[in-house]
């Protein structure tokens, strides 16, 4: 009955996105609509100082966005706080204490009252830039995910004093999954012994990213988790954790992997080249979750958003329908990359945390010892 | 590459660091240690139920072997009570068999014993009289024989003739 329901509903989404797309008269080349379609994914791609919902050209051409101004904070010679609505979407020069700003590609650049822009021979602007730390749309986002999470969990933790250690509402659809991270990613990683003090931070960093890749799919469209920035603190985080957690056996591998088994006259040849090696390790495997983290997400970004331009470049039914097709089986497809790039976040964060808490068995160094 | 650090936004990357571990701090204080332990009690809660249940059951299963053990040496008991009462019962019976024949065998003695000697001075009185009749009756028979002379003589003749000298 319920397979029936959904099929009828996408049934008529599909007739519908027939109609749409091939109601209007094309107005623009394909060309230009690809253009188009290339820039309006790009720009979804990067964060942005306001929060607009959706924008739309009337007759006139004039664009009219829809949406709200998010608050700009710069710190350029002592701190300036203004609304986004005076960048007018990058349209115009934002004055402010007599200094000019001007938003390009996301950016804030210091300039002049005409809003004149230096480039280099590789089209970057080569304008000053003041440190900005404003409220972007993925800062605001961040901020609801934190409210959400906060008031979730605080909840949960509350209804199980209230209801007798059992979890209550929308918890308990919940402790499962912090049960798994607890029984299937902290214990069997990091250790019986030492994962209790790992537990707030793999629980945080998991149900952040994952919340965060989910708001990315709803049709507020935040790509958040697919900024590089995001995940370079993330990863950051990471690598603090793991070096400053790091115990003897840890740094023992780092500086001195083979140990006692060789000479130092022996080991200083191999350590010219596997200590540097080792110690590039250290930033090698941060780097790797947030290159993997970024990718993973923005691809998911760019391949939805092409798809549905698509629907814009065809302009014919067959065309539409297809696209439409293949951006839902796609998003149903990256409902799925965002708990798994968050599980495997928290997975290896978990095996890096594993790595610096990991105590050796010191017997079997002394058997490998008489075996030499 | 120079496009990822281009697009590296300082600002979006202080408010990351700082929300998260704000977050991170938040959410351990008021989430993460209370659901855990939450939790872990309550896993601990239903461990140890567990194990009462099984101690329980252990008991339970003790008590019934207790009983059963109970029930048996009763059975036992009463088995042993019943033997030794038939057998006191086949006892006093054999006694009492005994004693009454013994009796008996007494009695009988003593009533053969009272016989004999009723009958012996019965003989005795018996003989005694046979004896005066006897006397009696040859008192008259040598009387009558002795009243006529060749009878005497006759009866010595006979006497004689038996007596053959040997």
């Amino acid at each position: 009955m319920q397979r029936k329901t959904l099929i009828r509903l996408l049934s008529a989404l599909v007739v519908l996105v027939c109609f749409a797309s091939c109601g209007d008269k094309p107005t623009t080349t394909r060309e230009e609509r690809k253009e188009e379609v290339k820039e309006y994914v790009q720009h979804h791609l990067l964060d942005s100082h306001d929060f607009s919902l959706f924008s739309k050209t009337d007759d006139k051409g004039e664009v009219h966005h829809y949406g709200f101004p998010l608050p700009v904070i710069l710190w350029d010679g002592g701190l300036k706080v203004f609304s986004s609505s005076k960048f007018h979407h990058g349209e115009t020069v934002a004055e402010v204490d007599g200094n000019y700003y001007k938003l390009e590609h996301a950016k804030i650049y210091k300039t002049d009252a005409a809003g004149t822009m230096n480039y280099d021979d590789h089209h970057h602007a080569t304008n000053d830039k003041p440190i900005d730390i404003s409220i972007t749309k993925g800062v605001f986002m961040m901020l609801i995910t934190c409210v959400l999470m906060f008031f979730l969990f605080s909840g949960l933790a509350k209804s199980y004093a209230k209801n007798g250690g059992i979890a209550k509402g929308a918890g308990r659809f919940f402790e499962p999954i912090i049960l798994y991270v607890r029984d299937d990613i902290a214990r069997p990683n990091i250790g019986e012994k030492d994962y209790k003090r790992f537990m707030p931070y793999l629980l945080t960093v998991f149900f952040f990213i994952w919340f965060l890749n989910i708001f990315g799919l709803t049709p507020l469209g935040v790509n958040v988790t697919g900024n590089i920035a995001v995940t370079t603190a993330l990863a950051v985080i990471v690598f603090f954790i793991t070096t400053f957690s790091g115990k003897k056996d840890y740094w023992k591998h780092i500086f001195d992997p083979l140990g006692d088994g060789m000479p130092w006259y022996g080991k200083i040849f191999i350590y010219i080249i596997l200590v540097p090696i080792e110690v590039l390790g250290m930033f090698i495997k941060p780097f790797a979750l947030l290159i993997r983290l970024y990718a993973n997400m923005t691809a998911g970004h760019v391949v939805l958003g092409s798809l549905i331009g698509l629907i814009y470049i065809f302009q014919t039914w067959l065309g539409g329908t297809l696209s439409f097709g293949l951006a839902f089986a796609i998003s149903l497809i990256e409902v799925l990359v965002a708990l798994l790039q968050a599980y495997i976040f928290t997975m290896l964060a978990a095996l890096y945390f594993g790595f610096a808490v990991e105590e050796h068995d010191h017997e079997h160094d002394h058997e490998t010892e008489v075996a030499h | 590459m120079e496009k990822l650090i281009q697009e590296f936004s300082l600002g979006l990357f202080f408010w990351q660091a700082v929300l998260f571990i704000g977050l991170l701090l938040l959410l351990r204080r008021f989430a993460w240690k209370p659901i855990l332990n939450a939790v872990n009690e309550r896993e601990e809660g239903i461990r140890n139920a567990l194990a009462s249940a099984e101690d329980a059951k252990k008991e339970m299963q003790n008590l019934q072997a207790d009983n059963e053990k109970l029930i048996k040496e009763a059975r036992a008991e009463r088995e042993a009570m019943l033997k030794d009462a038939r057998e006191i019962k086949a006892k006093m019976i054999e006694d009492a068999k005994g004693e009454a024949k013994a009796e008996a065998d007494k009695m009988i003695a003593q009533a053969q014993s009272a016989i004999e000697a009723e009958r012996k001075s019965a003989i005795a009185d018996l003989k005694n009289q046979v004896a005066s009749l006897s006397v009696e009756i040859a008192e008259k028979v040598v009387k009558s024989e002795l009243s006529d002379k060749d009878k005497q003589l006759g009866l010595v003749e006979e006497m004689l003739g038996q007596a053959t000298l040997n």
